[in-house]
C-alpha cells in the first residue's frame, strides 16, 4: 500500500466518521481559503515610513519625511524604475525641467516607470507655494517634501558625488543606479531612463 | 461517498493552498526587507571607497586670489587685506533661499571673526543674464538693506567659481594664509541646519576658523550643504 492511498483511506475514514466534522473542516477551509493571506495582501508594503508631517490644501496633500523615512523611497526592491528628482519651487532650473520628468512619467506609466518628486522646499514655505505650485501646475507625478535640514548628514548617502545643488536626479531599478547633478531636457531624460530600465 | 471524497479532498487543497500563499507572501516580505538593507550597507560601503570626481579645491590646496568688483565699485582682492590670518570665503548670492537664510549668520560671522583675523569675503557667482535678481545693482540693494560688513563680489564672467570648484550658493572656503599661499582649510556649509539658526548644533566654519586661530587642526574639513546651482 502506498503512502498516498494510506492518506486517502484514513481520510476516508475521518470523513464517514462525522457530517459535522465534514461541515466544520469545509467551512474552515473556506474561510481560511477567503481570509487566510487578508493582512499579507491588504498592507501594500508593511515597511512604507510613516511621514514626520502632512501638509494638505485645496485638495493636494504632501507627505513629508525625514532622511530615515525616505531612504525608503530610494531603496524600493521591486521591478519599477524610479525617477527620483530633487527640487524646490524656488529653484528655476528645476521648474524648468519638470514638464520633462512629468511628461515620462506619463509616457511611460504601462512601462513600471514611477517618477517621485522630493522637494525641498522649507517648511515655511510648503503651504505659501509648494501646495499651490502642485494645483496650480496639476503635477501628476507623487510629490514627496524631505523635512531634514542636517543636509550634510544625507547627501553622501543619496550619492558620494552630489555637492547639494539641485536639481539633482536618481534613477534606479533595483540594486542598479545613477545619479545625476544636473539639469535635464526630455531626450536627455528618456536616455538616462534607458541605460537603467 | 464520491462526494464526501471530492469535498474533503477540496477541503485539504484549500487549506494547503491558503497556508502555501500565505507563506510566499510572508517569505517575499522578508526578502523585501533583506534586500533594503543590502542596498543600504552597500551605499555606505561606496561612499567610503568611491572617489569624488569633482574639479576645484580639495582642502590642502592653494587657493587662487582675485581681482573681483565690490559693491562699492572697487576691485577686492585677498592680498589687499594685510593684516588677514585668512579667509572666509562664500560663495553667496540674492535670490537663492538657501542664501537668504544664511545673510544674518554670515554677518554674524564677519562680525565675530574679522577683528580676529578672518574676515568674510563674499562672491556671487552667478551671471546676471541668467539670474535678474543677482545683478551688480541689486547685490549693491541687498547688501545695503541686509546690512552686509563685508565685501561682496560679483564674478564677472564666472571665472572664479569653477577655479574654487563652487557649485552652489551658499558654499563657503576658508583659507588660511601662509608663507605658500592661501591654503584651502574647509570646504562646505556653515552649520547643520539651515532652517533654524537657533537649532544648530554644529557650527562648521566657526569651529573650523576657531581651530586655525588656536593652531589646531580643524575638526571637520569638509561637509555638505542643499543649495541653489550656481546660474553660470
Amino acid at each position: 500500500m502506498s503512502k498516498f492511498t494510506g492518506y486517502k483511506n484514513t481520510f476516508h475514514i475521518l470523513m464517514k466518521t462525522s457530517k459535522l466534522f465534514k461541515t466544520l473542516l469545509f467551512t474552515l477551509s473556506l474561510t481560511l481559503f477567503f481570509t487566510g493571506c487578508k493582512d499579507a495582501k491588504t498592507e501594500e508594503d508593511p515597511n512604507k515610513p510613516k511621514p514626520v508631517q502632512v501638509y494638505q490644501k485645496d485638495g493636494v496633500t504632501v507627505n513629508a519625511y525625514d532622511f530615515a523615512g525616505l531612504e525608503y523611497f530610494l531603496n524600493r526592491d521591486d521591478n519599477t524604475t524610479y525617477v527620483v528628482n530633487f527640487w524646490a519651487t524656488w529653484c528655476v532650473p528645476c521648474v524648468e525641467e519638470m514638464p520633462y520628468f512629468e511628461k515620462l512619467g506619463e509616457e511611460y506609466k504601462d512601462d513600471n516607470v514611477k517618477v517621485l518628486l522630493v522637494s525641498l522646499d522649507m517648511p515655511k514655505m510648503v503651504e505659501s507655494k509648494l501646495l499651490p505650485f502642485i494645483k496650480d501646475n496639476d503635477i501628476k507625478s507623487e510629490v514627496v517634501l524631505l523635512r531634514d535640514p542636517d543636509a550634510n548628514s544625507w547627501i553622501s548617502k543619496i550619492s558620494p558625488s552630489w555637492s547639494g545643488a539641485i536639481p539633482a536626479t536618481v534613477i534606479y531599478k533595483k540594486d542598479k543606479k545613477s545619479f545625476y547633478e544636473q539639469s535635464f531636457d526630455y531626450e536627455q531624460l528618456v536616455s538616462a531612463l534607458d541605460s537603467i530600465k | 461517498m464520491k462526494r464526501t471524497q471530492i469535498l474533503g479532498l477540496f477541503a485539504v487543497a484549500s487549506i494547503l493552498i491558503a497556508n502555501v500563499s500565505c507563506k510566499s507572501e510572508g517569505s517575499k516580505a522578508d526578502e523585501k526587507k533583506e534586500g533594503v538593507e543590502a542596498v543600504d550597507s552597500t551605499g555606505v560601503a561606496s561612499d567610503m571607497s568611491e572617489t569624488e570626481v569633482r574639479s576645484g579645491y580639495k582642502v590642502g590646496d592653494i587657493a587662487t586670489d582675485f581681482s573681483l568688483k565690490n559693491i562699492d565699485e572697487k576691485n577686492v582682492s585677498l592680498k589687499d587685506m594685510e593684516d588677514a590670518k585668512g579667509y572666509i570665503v562664500i560663495f553667496t548670492c540674492n535670490h537663492c533661499p538657501y542664501a537668504q537664510a544664511y545673510e544674518e549668520r554670515i554677518v554674524a560671522l564677519d562680525k565675530k571673526y574679522k577683528d580676529q583675523g578672518y574676515p568674510v569675503v563674499a562672491i556671487n557667482p552667478n551671471n546676471p543674464e541668467k539670474a535678474k535678481d543677482d545683478s551688480f545693482e541689486k547685490m549693491q540693494e541687498r547688501a545695503s538693506e541686509k546690512g552686509f560688513t563685508f565685501p561682496y563680489l560679483l564674478d564677472e564672467g564666472q571665472k572664479i567659481y569653477p577655479q574654487y570648484g563652487a557649485t552652489k550658493t551658499p558654499h563657503v572656503y576658508i583659507l588660511e594664509k601662509t608663507g605658500e599661499g592661501n591654503v584651502v582649510r574647509y570646504i562646505g556649509a556653515i552649520d547643520d541646519n539651515y532652517e533654524d539658526a537657533s537649532a544648530v548644533t554644529k557650527k562648521y566654519v566657526e569651529d573650523a576658523v576657531d581651530a586655525l586661530l588656536a593652531g589646531k587642526e580643524v575638526p571637520v574639513k569638509e561637509t555638505k550643504a542643499i543649495g541653489c546651482s550656481i546660474k553660470a
